[in-house]
Formats: C-alpha cells, sequence, structure tokens
C-alpha cells in the first residue's frame, strides 16, 4: 500500500508538468483550432529564460524564494514573448489558410526555437540549473509516503497556475469574451470582441504557464536542455487530447491520469512489458481506450462542425 | 513501409551521385598540384551537434590535433592532411549518408568513429564496401567484430575487413565491472537498468551475466527511454527491491539524473555504469550526488600515462572548446594509426591513389605497433585492440578518481 500511494505521488507529480503544459495546447486549440505543436518549446524558452536570468540578474546570496520569484517573471517574459512573436509572425498571416498549413508552420517553429537556443548553448546537451531547493530534503506525507522539496513545488505551483487560469476563463470580463470567441469567432467579433486579441492573449497565458512548468522542472530536475520541450510536449499535447482537447479542465485531468498511468504502468506492468522504457506505450494505451468510448476525450464535447 | 522502400533506392543513388560530383572535385585537385605536395584527408563520423556533441568535437578535435602535429612534423613526406568531419546527429541512417560522402571523395584516406556502435551499424558496411579503413574511437558493441558469437560458443567471423577500434568491448567492460563490484567490494544485491540502446543493453547484460556468475543476486532488469528526465517511478520501484548497488547500462544524461533522483529519495546506494558515464558532465550535472558512484572506462588512466600526459598538454594548448574526455585521446590513437599507415604506404609507393591507397592503409592499420596516448596500439586478426586494459574510476569529491587499473583475461 505503501508503495502504491508512493508511486501514486510520483504519478501526481509527473502529471503536473503535463496538466500545466497541456493546458497552453488546449486554450490554442479552443480557440484557433490549432494544434500548436511548438508549445513544447515554449516550455523549454521558460526554463532557459529562468535560468538566463539567474545567471545575468539575480545577485549571488539572494534568499532563494525572491530569487525563484525574480527567475518566474524572466521565465514567463522570454516565453511569453516569443509565444506573442510566434503568433504574429508565424500564425496570423496563416488564420484563413487550409489547416495544415499552421500546423506544418508550428512544426517548423518548434525546430526553429530548438535550434535558436542550441546555437546559445551548444557545448553540452544539458545545462545545469541552479538548485535552489534541496531535491535532497524529503516532505513526510506519512505512511512512509515521501515527495521531493521541489516535486512539491512543481505540484502546487501547477495547482495554483490552474486555478488561477480557471478563476480567469470563469469570472473575469476578458474570460468570457475568451469563452465566446472559443464557441463562437464570428458572433464573437460582432458582439465587439477584438478576436485578434484574445488570441494572443490566449498563447500569452498558455506561454506564461509553460514557463511556471519550466522552471519547477528546472528546479525538480537540476539541468535543462534545448530538446526539453520536444518529450514534454509531446506528452502534455497527449494529456490535452485525453482529457479532450479545448476543454481546460480536461487538459489538467488528462495530465494527472497521464502522469499516474504511467508511473503504475512502470511499478505494476507484467514483464515483459513493464518498466520505465514502456511507461509511454502504457501512456497511448489508455489513450486509445479513452477515444474508443469517448473520441472526443475524457471532459471533451462534440465538436461542432465549423471549420 | 514507404520509408525503408525509399530509402533502398535513395542511398545508393545519393552515394552513386556523391560518387559522381567526387570524381570532378577529384581532377581538379590533381590539376592544381603544381606545389608537389598532396592533399589527402582523414574523415571523421561523429556526433556534432545534439545532445552528444560534446563527446562528438572531443573525438574531432582529438584527430584535428593528430592532423595538426602530423603536419607539422611532416610525417607523410610530400602530403597535406586535412579533416573532413561528418555529423552523424548519432543516427544510424545520418552516419550512413555522410560515410557515403566520405567514401566517394577518393582523397579521402581513412575515417575516425564513429562513437555510438549503433551509428556504427550503418557507417561500417558503407565504409567497408570501399575498403576504407574505419577505426572507431570507442564503439564497444560486440557484434562490430564479430565477438557476439563468442558468448554461445560459436566461432568469430569478422564481419567488416576495414574496421577497426582502439576501445573494449561490452563483453569485457560488463564482466571487469561486475568483478570489481562482486568480488572486490562485496555488493550483493544488485539492480540494472539500461537504456535499451546497442550499447547500454549490451553492457548491462555482460555485466548481469557475470555478477551472477560470481554469486550476486541480480534483480530484474529495468529499461528507460533515453531523453527520459523524471525516473521517480523507476527509484520507487528500485526501493522497495532493496539493491545496494545500481549499474546502469547508458550514458551520462540520463545516468546523472538518475543516481540525483535515487540519492534525493534516500536510496543511498553507488551507481556504476561504462565508459558512456566516464563524462565530465556527469559530474557537473549529477553535483555532490555522484560521489561514491563508479565508471569503467577503456586503458590506463590519462593522467598516469607520460604519453598521454603529451596529448592532454597540447590538447589544452589548442583551446578547443569541447573536452578531450572521455575519447579524445582514443580518436588522436585512431588518427595516428591510418597516418602512420599512410606514411608507410607512401614510403613503398608514392603513386598509388584511390582504392590502390586504401587498400594498402587497411593492410597497413592492421598491422599497426606503436604506443599510443591511451597505451599500445595493435590489432588482432579482427580488428579488436589487443590493448584490454580498463580502469574502474570512483567518484569522490566531485572527480573521477582511479580506483583500479587491471587487464582483462
Amino acid at each position: 500500500m505503501q508503495l502504491f500511494m508512493q508511486q501514486l505521488v510520483n504519478g501526481i507529480v509527473l502529471g503536473a508538468t503535463y496538466g500545466l503544459v497541456a493546458l497552453g495546447y488546449t486554450m490554442v486549440y479552443g480557440i484557433v483550432q490549432l494544434i500548436n505543436f511548438a508549445h513544447g518549446e515554449i516550455f523549454m524558452l521558460g526554463a532557459f529564460g529562468a535560468l538566463v536570468t539567474y545567471n545575468e540578474l539575480v545577485p549571488a546570496g539572494t534568499p532563494a524564494v525572491i530569487a525563484i520569484l525574480i527567475m518566474l517573471v524572466g521565465g514567463m517574459a522570454v516565453s511569453v514573448t516569443a509565444a506573442v512573436l510566434m503568433e504574429r509572425f508565424a500564425y496570423r498571416p496563416l488564420r484563413g489558410a487550409p489547416r495544415l498549413a499552421p500546423l506544418i508552420t508550428a512544426l517548423g517553429v518548434s525546430i526553429f526555437l530548438q535550434e535558436l537556443v542550441r546555437n546559445f548553448y551548444p557545448a553540452t546537451s544539458d545545462k545545469p540549473f541552479p538548485q535552489l531547493v534541496d531535491p535532497s530534503y524529503q516532505v513526510h506525507l506519512g505512511g512512509g509516503v515521501t515527495i521531493s522539496a521541489p516535486s512539491l513545488l512543481t505540484v502546487v505551483a501547477a495547482v495554483i497556475g490552474m486555478l488561477a487560469l480557471s478563476t480567469f476563463v470563469r469570472r473575469s470580463r476578458t474570460g468570457r469574451a475568451m469563452q465566446a470567441t472559443a464557441q463562437d469567432p464570428d458572433t464573437a467579433r460582432l458582439m465587439g470582441i477584438n478576436t485578434d486579441r484574445i488570441i494572443v492573449l490566449a498563447f500569452m497565458l498558455g506561454a506564461a504557464l509553460a514557463a511556471v512548468s519550466g522552471l519547477s522542472y528546472g528546479l525538480q530536475f537540476g539541468s535543462v536542455a534545448p530538446r526539453m520541450g520536444a518529450l514534454v510536449g509531446v506528452k502534455a499535447f497527449t494529456a490535452a487530447v485525453l482529457g479532450g482537447i479545448g476543454n481546460i479542465s480536461g487538459a489538467v485531468l488528462g495530465g494527472f491520469l497521464l502522469g499516474i498511468v504511467e508511473v503504475m504502468a512502470t511499478q505494476y506492468a507484467p514483464d515483459p512489458f513493464s518498466g520505465g522504457s514502456w511507461a509511454n506505450a502504457w501512456g497511448f494505451v489508455v489513450l486509445i481506450l479513452v477515444l474508443v468510448f469517448r473520441p472526443n476525450g475524457l471532459l471533451g464535447e462534440r465538436v461542432a462542425a465549423r471549420a | 513501409m514507404h520509408t525503408p522502400r525509399l530509402a533502398r533506392v535513395a542511398v545508393p543513388l545519393l552515394v552513386g551521385a556523391l560518387a559522381l560530383t567526387a570524381c570532378g572535385s577529384k581532377k581538379e585537385s590533381t590539376g592544381n598540384g603544381g606545389s608537389g605536395g598532396k592533399t589527402l584527408k582523414i574523415g571523421v563520423v561523429a556526433p556534432l551537434s545534439g545532445d552528444l556533441s560534446a563527446v562528438g568535437n572531443g573525438i574531432k578535435n582529438g584527430v584535428a590535433l593528430a592532423i595538426k602535429q602530423a603536419n607539422a612534423n611532416k610525417t607523410v613526406p610530400g602530403v597535406t592532411l586535412v579533416l573532413d568531419a561528418q555529423d552523424d546527429t548519432a543516427k544510424a541512417d545520418t552516419g550512413a549518408i555522410v560515410a557515403g560522402k566520405l567514401v566517394a571523395d577518393t582523397s579521402v584516406v581513412g575515417v575516425v568513429g564513429p562513437l555510438n556502435s549503433s551509428v556504427a551499424k550503418g557507417v561500417a558496411p558503407v565504409t567497408d564496401k570501399a575498403n576504407l579503413t574505419l577505426i572507431s574511437p570507442s564503439n564497444s558493441g560486440v557484434d562490430l567484430t564479430g565477438r557476439d558469437a563468442l558468448a554461445t560458443g560459436g566461432t568469430q567471423v569478422r564481419p567488416h575487413k576495414s574496421y577497426f577500434r582502439v576501445c573494449a568491448t561490452d563483453d569485457i567492460q560488463g564482466p571487469f565491472a561486475a568483478d570489481y563490484a562482486v568480488k572486490d567490494k562485496g555488493y550483493k544485491t544488485i539492480a540494472i537498468v539500461h537504456d535499451k540502446k546497442a550499447y547500454g543493453q549490451g553492457l548491462a547484460e555482460a555485466f548481469a551475466k557475470e555478477a551472477k556468475k560470481d554469486g550476486a543476486t541480480v534483480l530484474a532488469t529495468q529499461t528507460i527511454n533515453p531523453g527520459d528526465t523524471n525516473f521517480s517511478a523507476l527509484i520507487t520501484k528500485l526501493k522497495s527491491q532493496k539493491p545496494d548497488f545500481l549499474f546502469y547500462g547508458g550514458e551520462y544524461p540520463e545516468a546523472s539524473k538518475i543516481t540525483k533522483q535515487m540519492k534525493g529519495a534516500g536510496l543511498n546506494i553507488p551507481l556504476m555504469g561504462g565508459d558512456g558515464v566516464d563524462a565530465a558532465d556527469y559530474l557537473t550535472l549529477a553535483g555532490a550526488s555522484a560521489n561514491g558512484d563508479y565508471a569503467t572506462a577503456l586503458g590506463a588512466p590519462t593522467d598516469k600515462l607520460a604519453s598521454a600526459k603529451q596529448f592532454l598538454t597540447d590538447y589544452a594548448a589548442e583551446k578547443f572548446a569541447d573536452p578531450a574526455d572521455p575519447y579524445g585521446a582514443a580518436a588522436y590513437d585512431a588518427a595516428n594509426a591510418i597516418i602512420k599507415a599512410l606514411a608507410k604506404a607512401e614510403t613503398d609507393d608514392k603513386s598509388m591513389t584511390g582504392q590502390a591507397l586504401r587498400d594498402e592503409i587497411t593492410k597497413e592499420v592492421g598491422d599497426s605497433d606503436f604506443d599510443g596516448a591511451t597505451g599500445k596500439i595493435s590489432f588482432d586478426q579482427f580488428g579488436d585492440t589487443n590493448n584490454k586494459v580498463l580502469t574502474v574510476y570512483k567518484v569522490e569529491g566531485g572527480k573521477f578518481v582511479a580506483a583500479k587499473t587491471d587487464s582483462f583475461k
């Protein structure tokens, strides 16, 4: 039982990262029906932005909490700027184009951003990330189950980010305008909503949450790499589809579910299909099963044909 | 199903096309040989971009240094050597394509590389067709020289007549590590993790086999994906099995994260890896968690050999961006084997070019016998090095310290 609970905690930590990044996929998809494959790279840029901020702007001896907050602002600045530029120059000119064009563009942007960062950090694969939260400090959750301090921070940050986003979307005027644009962009425009602004905002919010995730990733694993966004991006996209792409709660649910499935598969799947190398395969088995019975994902609504 | 068929047609076509263009350029280069000297190339196939670029560039730099010294010392009279470095991006298919490029350029007399055994499986058949010498500084995959047959009691048959390597193989490195862990250190319950790549899996399997023979309990092998970062589930699982030692078959990016997360989670057992873990970056990335871990490496410790000391001094003087570790010295030796073979071929017959020269160099490399930076360089009839010296390093105070050097029987 202790083993099961410990693995459940591991799964929640893994799922928190997936969920936060998945929100970016799902928001953009919900509004412009674009699968922004470059979102994984926005996550990576958030992590590198935080790293650069730490190296360049945070004076030595700054208390960890303040340093992390400054890094968060720096990481967000980088990822949000990149997302806005990406939307403006790569996606907006293709707004009216057939669906495939922006999709391919997204893949191109993804490769471009990855290689761009690699240009600045060419020599080694992984850049050490400051260990501001001691990863060997274990918080005891009772029953012998533990969670490391940076992992706990990841979960807390993810929950705060998710709650803030859902409150914003449900309660604020701009949030309701976002919902309206997602439901019907043409009517929303007729009602006086500046849909271009709303679209940029969706990109910005997704990027900000990705930066939170990127920073906590760096603190958790102690290193960042230009390629780190690719795998997390794929997983987060899977999580978004699992939960029902376009649905904000679905992305969060999908993220946690995927994380837990991967962890449980590592522990309990029968040989020879057990172990970390099969975790991804089990994640996709669950995805396929869910899609067989609920083609729009767990919380996905029936999508009206409106291309 | 389209891709393999396309590759089958496209690769030979591409190689052929390159061969044609290279023939054209060859005529030009002989045309301007008015200065009396000719220019020949030594190729490098290594990952120069991507995750393993630091290691790949170390190989390239080792070769560049050997070439620079050969040119300065006029080791091969009348010949100016130049480097032709190709990026294999650590992928077998890319490796085969760039190898085709080198094969097509008739001024290439030998190739150093690749880094990965899996890539060598794509490269060696291509270079072997042209009997172009390929010397790897680091391939430890057993099947590249037919050694895999030995494990099952078969006879070793050499698959690639022009393939050599200056490093020991997994079937030696793995058992050497296992003997150290079980016999010398007395670890009893051993967990095995590998990344399913040819290198990692081969190493881990060889280790497991020998550790069992030495009397240790070997737990069920766990596998990960290269590129994974979160190993919490794996570590929780291992922790419940209470091992006292972990052997990891794979490379440093994942190993550094495993050791860090393992010790963070309170599983304080040493991690041991092969030469893929013996990298400066392992220490940087794992930080204090690396203390007490082990890595095996091929050859004697570089700082204990006079020849290696000279190499390290020369390497440092060049101010390369990437470190010589772990294969710079071996690549330097591999390049020198080609250069020495070329020098012999040139003294025998200056007029040799193209295929005749490549054939002669492959023959001469097989007869290599000199003291290199990593030890004695000579090959057996299968292309394997005779220098089967290995070293176990232990991380102490954030540094790899040689714990045991021995030659494996």
